[in-house]
């Protein structure tokens, strides 16, 4: 295992001298157990802001389920998720659900797997990316309109596809729009289950490009899920291997992924196809 | 008459509906679920306005029963002959002289006072229910006052038609609180929720009782750069000449020949009585 402890400590440190407050999301100790079987294990770590998180594992290690712990979609057996609400680390398993919801529209963002979840289908673009905008009290046509322009070009959608439904778009534009509409009311956290899964390559490789751009400009922390390592390499600070339920292994992602120490990592490293 | 209870409905099932009824009253456009019975004719008819009015009725009262603002169709007359027959209220196509009206799609022209009763039929009581399928869900949203929802409603409507489209079930907020479906009524209507008479609404294959109390804040839903607008066709009626209420479009002939007359049969005919005219009838 590397030493995540001394890293932390550096960061927390760095962080401190520039002033800041402490982590944006605190997992302590998560576990969630289906019946017998276990869902993630005793997961901790910092998320400090600005800091992109990468979660990496095959199908079945839990990486899913820690994540929608994390984000409210699933309560965990053990443990607290701290959340810094106006410099206050407060355990968002305790907030009424008026309060949970509020932040989950407005803090937070989740980004889906499938665009379909995450998207109105029959909705036009604008209205998707709008309803965020609506849904904390927004009630000018216009500005909501200008707004849905201004992240659809951000997005790289055209202009001119604003009143189309997300079912006349590619699978690579709906990704693209679902990440405009969950961005539009500027939150701190994102979380991001398999983004780029489903997209061919090119597709994948201009959405991140697309994501890591927005995540530099707007400072955003986020917590990404993925089995693909090239998503990680581009995009996350520090990344955590899981394996059955457990945490195996975390680090600085290159550090991570040019010297992997576990065996697993090793093998998940190993077998990743050189082009 | 001696072969049914009053007003068709047995005694428990009137208290039933009551308490439905005064839940809904104290929770102003709050959707109270009730045991909704099998009646005596087609859902989508009126079964929920026909209970309401049942367990509202007593011996004395006069009953008005309005069909898209006809008194003479169908629906109205099936339902007034109903309660004729089981209940033996008088009945009125007066809106003046009534002291409960139920209606379909329409509120009268005629100002309502504060000794009335208004029963609405509704089809389909949940405002969110063609954008969020699950019930789970759009009770939640009224839980939380999640609404914005119904403003992307309304932004489809803008984005696609340069406005806002929708004009009937026209939604509002009730008293700052509650968004409420009015039925089917014309948007031309809203402004006539805010009234001194109760207003109840009943559906029934939905199973739900809601309600407006007397002077109770309606506020059409809008956006701030397109104000709600209670739009009207731009005639006079034809057979009266009023241009204060709403119209529906006749087709006259096979030459595209049309007429605009008031929806509201009675108030168009005690606007001819008292003397007025329009162009039809002047010829």
């Amino acid at each position: 295992m590397s030493d995540g402890k001394s890293l932390q400590g550096f960061s927390q440190g760095l962080c401190k001298g520039l002033g800041r407050p402490g982590p944006l999301l605190s997992v302590e100790g998560v576990t969630k157990r289906y019946g017998a079987r276990i869902g993630c294990a005793e997961v901790s770590f910092d998320l400090w802001p600005g800091e992109v998180m990468g979660i990496v594992g095959e199908s079945g290690s839990g990486k899913t389920t820690l994540l929608r712990c994390l984000s409210g979609h699933l309560s965990p057996d053990e443990g607290r998720v701290l959340y810094d609400i106006d410099g206050q680390p407060t355990d968002t398993l305790t907030l009424t659900e008026a309060e949970r919801r509020r932040l989950m529209r407005t803090d937070w963002a989740f980004v889906h797997q499938n665009p379909r979840d995450g998207l109105r289908m029959g909705v036009s673009a604008g209205g998707n990316v709008g309803e965020r905008l609506m849904g904390t009290g927004a009630r000018h046509y216009g500005r909501i309109r200008a707004a849905a322009l201004d992240w659809l070009d951000r997005v790289e959608i055209a202009a001119d596809r604003i009143d189309d439904r997300p079912s006349a778009f590619s699978g690579g534009m709906q990704q693209r729009l679902q990440i405009a509409r969950n961005l539009v009311t500027g939150p701190r956290l994102v979380f991001m289950d398999e983004p780029t899964g489903g997209l061919d390559v090119s597709v994948q490789a201009r959405l991140l490009d697309l994501l890591r751009g927005l995540v530099r400009e707007m400072g955003l922390s986020a917590v990404i899920v993925t089995h693909d390592l090239a998503v990680v390499r581009l995009l996350a600070d520090r990344l955590m291997v899981m394996q059955g339920g457990h945490v195996v292994e975390q680090g600085l992602t290159d550090q991570v992924l040019d010297d992997p120490q576990h065996a697993y990592t090793q093998l998940l490293v190993s077998s990743v196809l050189q082009a | 008459m001696s072969d049914y209870n009053f007003a068709y409905l047995d005694e428990p099932t009137k208290r039933m509906i009551r308490r439905a009824i005064l839940k809904g009253l104290a929770i102003p456009g709050y959707q109270v679920p009730f045991a909704s019975r099998e009646m005596p004719m087609p859902y989508g008819w009126g079964t929920g306005g026909v209970q309401v009015t049942a367990a509202t009725l007593t011996p004395s009262d006069t009953l008005k029963v309005i069909d898209q603002g006809a008194d003479d169709t169908t629906n109205a007359v099936s339902i007034r002959r109903f309660f004729q027959r089981v209940a033996g209220v008088a009945t009125t196509e007066r809106t003046a002289e009534a002291t409960v009206i139920q209606t379909r799609h329409r509120v009268p022209e005629t100002p309502l006072s504060a000794d009335q009763i208004l029963v609405y039929q509704v089809p389909i009581p949940e405002p969110l229910r063609f954008l969020e399928p699950s019930e789970v869900e759009t009770r939640k949203m009224h839980a939380l006052e999640e609404y914005g929802l119904m403003h992307v409603k309304l932004y489809e409507d803008i984005a696609r038609h340069g406005e806002i489209a929708t004009s009937y079930a026209y939604p509002v907020q009730v008293a700052g609180r509650y968004v409420m479906d009015p039925s089917p009524i014309p948007k031309f209507d809203n402004p006539k929720l805010e009234s001194p008479a109760i207003q109840l609404f009943g559906a029934g294959r939905e199973q739900r009782i809601y309600a407006l109390p007397p002077y109770t804040r309606a506020a059409s839903l809008d956006f701030e750069d397109h104000p709600f607008d209670p739009s009207r066709a731009d005639h006079p009626c034809a057979l009266c000449g009023a241009t204060d209420s709403y119209l529906d479009e006749v087709i006259v002939d096979d030459e595209g020949g049309r007429m605009f007359v008031c929806s509201d049969t009675d108030y168009c005919a005690g606007r001819r009585a008292a003397g007025h005219r329009g162009t039809e009838v002047a010829a």
